[in-house]
């Protein structure tokens, strides 16, 4: 089955917007090669499930592709057009099952050795695509908070030494209310600004007190759904025949219903069980989670407004401990968390500045409890220090206005 | 900073990079070496480009050892020999570099995945098979040549391997090879989870197969060290097993335990071992892919030193060390940065070797690309067996 076959019924298994959208779509999709074709139905037939943003920039995607004449199509796809496919491949389900088909196109490419090929033709095809369809300026200047290091209470290692060369490291901020002054920032910004999914709040462990106008995801609040999905791998792995490939379909193919979540809200509902069915990690550690969370959540959502807070993950035992059978319950690691926080935030500023706006956008990160912050922002001098003693509130005013 | 962007083909692993692959690859080689320099006080190896000073007389290959250490499973440069890594590789750095012959770029053109990645290194053959299956390599292993060319016997190459998937790494499926030629493979955390029925759900997380795939173990298929063998070829009870075991933080440290006791036991000339602790960055804690990176810095040293203190080793044991491939850079988009090797960027496919000991000039480096498919070549050469259907090219600087 190539692309250029496609007919409107085979869309019908997609959900309804989806499929409108692809029918919609028809012509163009048709155009494309089989190579690509599959990685742009794998977005499509979660359209109903994206967040705004993601939506906006798949309507414009193919906006641009149906708008492309036949030689600029041609120019466009080239590249995908030459990578060889298997027979195997052809025959896929890909209309129904393009993640799968995604899983094993990427198998196929490194065996064959045409991934750097394929590599090439991604980076060209998205360097047109920016072009052609720039992404809108964001709403208000982005604004990324991570607070990392909770329970740790002294620390004598560097900080923060990726991100100090773009901003200011002020050693002697005051840290009273701290936690307090940084999510009454992101409540105003939020009412200041409303917008679905604009402004968000993700806590490694218990979240704080905050606004319903930001959008919440905590470790701890997840719980349940990590039990009941840690339960359903333990079940399929126990199945004869059972390989990773198709253990990582079958957690695809997962519903928040499957794994008892209370439906409230479906876009988000759904993105909450991808963090843990797509992330590797997430299940396991609280660190992981709120990083790859971050992550997630600045790619899809790209929010204006995004407070991540890391809280200690279970420390990993060694090989003795376990032999020793010690059945102790499980302890916490803050000191190799705040570790991992701190890469985590250099992440989180590298994954922000990929959005829109990134020139105009600030970026602050607080050893929670502490007097240590870098900020980072138009504002202020890079790779500098500076010994006020500033209030939390005060630093993010300097740094956002 | 380049410009980045997020990636529209994250599984795919494409990229946004601005940068040329080619000019990446080539700025990571120049700053290895340029570290080095500085920290080690290694000479660049232009200007002494030759023969090795010892050669490869044959008296002297028949008495020679040959030792391969992946350093595994995968570290970047920024966490190991970039200015900002170096607190994490005191023993490469302090003790081993200087008397290295130090090859700062070495090109993994393959399959980036550690069972597969491993199998093209020890067959000199960019392996195309199933990373997480337990399937022979398709093209004679470096042990098939090894023994079949110079009639060594099965004592003589020896595997110590992290995950069952590495269990079929001794023997490939070649006709003219193949079965009862290749080297015997322990995988120490299969033994302590054999000797230890009845285990704990904490200690099967413990002896989950590999970070890659943490949920999914392959089945083990073919020929297998039992716990008897471990009686009988390296003199050790079972009870001395687990004794030591409980003494040990991690199955690196068990893997290198293993591999000093076939050293004084059966002192095969040539043993593999692939580390695999640093692979524990799949889990995305970051402070746990330093802590891998420390202990195995601090496990190379202690092979080196092993080999230095047994007298089958001491003054003929050339060590191999080297990655099977690196991990994905910050700025790449299609991957998370430390945490997988999924991209095929630079930064995953671009890494360091470095050659210790027997024939090799100390203290220099070399800045020529090398892919890793030329170490089974290069080990022919210092053996003077011919590893006919391998790909790659004996390395001048190594062989004399």
């Amino acid at each position: 089955m190539q692309p250029r076959d496609l007919q409107p019924e085979q869309f019908s298994g997609y959900p309804p917007e989806a499929g409108k959208l692809a029918v919609r779509y028809l012509p163009a999709l048709r155009e494309l090669p089989l190579s690509f074709a599959p990685l742009l139905l794998r977005e499509l037939i979660d359209y109903d499930y994206k967040f705004p943003a993601e939506r906006r920039a798949l309507e414009g995607e193919l906006s641009v592709l149906a708008a492309l004449s036949p030689a600029a199509a041609g120019e466009w796809f080239q590249a995908f057009a030459q990578i060889q496919l298997s027979p195997k491949l052809e025959n896929t389900d890909w209309i129904n099952n393009p993640a799968r088909f995604g899983e094993e196109e990427s198998a196929w490419l490194w065996t064959t050795h045409q991934l750097d090929a394929f590599r090439s033709a991604a980076i060209a095809y998205n360097d047109r695509l920016q072009r052609a369809a720039p992404p809108p300026p964001a709403p208000l200047p982005r604004l990324g908070v991570a607070v990392i290091g909770q329970g740790v209470s002294s620390w004598s290692a560097p900080l923060f030494r990726y991100l100090r060369p773009y901003g200011t490291w002020f050693p002697n901020v005051d840290p009273r209310n701290g936690l307090q002054h940084l999510t009454a920032a992101l409540q105003a910004r939020a009412a200041a600004h409303p917008a679905p999914y604009a402004h968000w709040y993700i806590d490694g462990g218990q979240a704080s007190d905050h606004s319903p106008l930001l959008t919440c995801v905590s470790y701890a609040a997840l719980a349940p759904l990590r039990s009941a999905l840690l339960a359903f791998i333990q079940s399929q792995v126990r199945r004869p025949g059972m390989g990773p490939e198709e253990l990582r379909s079958n957690l695809a193919r997962l519903e928040p219903a499957d794994l008892g979540l209370q439906p409230t809200d479906p876009v988000l509902d759904r993105f909450q069980v991808k963090i843990f069915t797509e992330g590797s990690g997430t299940q396991i550690f609280a660190t992981t989670f709120a990083q790859w969370t971050a992550r997630e959540v600045l790619r899809r959502a790209q929010p204006a407004s995004l407070l991540v807070r890391y809280a200690p993950r279970q420390r990993q035992r060694p090989m003795n401990e376990l032999l020793s059978n010690d059945d102790r319950a499980p302890q916490l690691d803050p000191p190799g968390s705040l570790i991992d926080a701190d890469m985590g935030a250099w992440y989180q500023w590298i994954d922000q500045q990929r959005l829109s706006g990134s020139a105009q956008s600030a970026f602050l990160v607080w050893f929670e409890g502490q007097s240590q912050a870098v900020a980072i922002s138009p504002n202020l001098p890079r790779g500098v220090q500076s010994d006020s003693a500033l209030s939390l509130d005060k630093l993010l005013a300097l740094a956002t206005t | 900073m380049a410009p980045l962007t997020h990636s529209r083909f994250p599984l795919l692993a494409a990229v946004h990079a601005a940068s040329d692959p080619r000019e990446v690859a080539l700025r990571l080689s120049r700053s290895r070496r340029e570290f080095l320099r500085d920290a080690a006080g290694l000479t660049v190896g232009a200007a002494l480009a030759g023969a090795c000073p010892l050669g490869h007389a044959e008296t002297a290959r028949r008495r020679r050892k040959v030792i391969v250490i992946t350093f595994g499973g995968g570290a970047r440069d920024q966490e190991t020999f970039a200015p900002e890594g170096q607190e994490n590789i005191p023993h490469l750095l302090g003790e081993l570099a200087p008397r290295s012959s130090f090859f700062t770029h070495v090109i993994n053109r393959g399959i980036l995945g550690h069972y597969v990645a491993t199998a093209s290194l020890a067959t000199g053959v960019y392996e195309t098979l199933n990373n997480f299956a337990a399937v022979p390599p398709d093209h004679p292993t470096v042990f098939e040549y090894f023994r079949k060319d110079l009639h060594r016997p099965a004592s003589d190459a020896w595997v110590v391997a992290p995950s069952n998937g590495f269990n079929r790494i001794g023997e490939s499926d070649c006709r003219s090879y193949g079965q009862g030629l290749g080297a015997t493979v322990i995988l120490p955390k299969r033994l302590l989870n054999a000797a230890t029925s009845g285990a704990t759900a904490d200690f099967q997380h413990l002896l989950h197969d590999n970070y890659e795939t943490p949920f999914y173990t392959p089945q083990v298929e073919g020929s297998e060290f039992d716990l008897q063998q471990l009686e009988t070829l390296l003199r050790l009870s079972i009870g001395d097993f687990m004794a030591h075991a409980r003494t040990l933080s991690s199955p690196d440290e068990l893997s290198v335990y293993i591999a000093k006791q076939l050293m004084r036991q059966q002192s095969p000339s040539l043993l593999w071992i692939t580390m695999h602790d640093i692979d524990i960055a799949h889990s995305g804690a970051y402070s746990l892919y330093i802590e891998g990176i420390r202990r195995t810095d601090r496990l190379c040293a202690e092979l080196w030193n092993a080999a230095q203190n047994e007298p089958e080793y001491a003054g003929n044991t050339t060590m191999l060390i080297l990655p099977d491939f690196g991990r994905d850079a910050d700025q790449d988009s299609g991957g998370n940065g430390f945490q997988h090797h999924r991209t095929g960027d630079a930064a995953s496919r671009t890494t360091w070797m470095m050659a210790l000991g027997a024939g090799v000039r100390e203290g220099v480096v070399y800045d020529s690309p090398i892919q890793s498919i030329d170490l089974v070549p290069s080990v022919g050469a210092i053996f003077g067996f011919s590893p006919g259907q391998a790909q790659g090219k004996p390395i001048p600087q190594l062989i004399g």
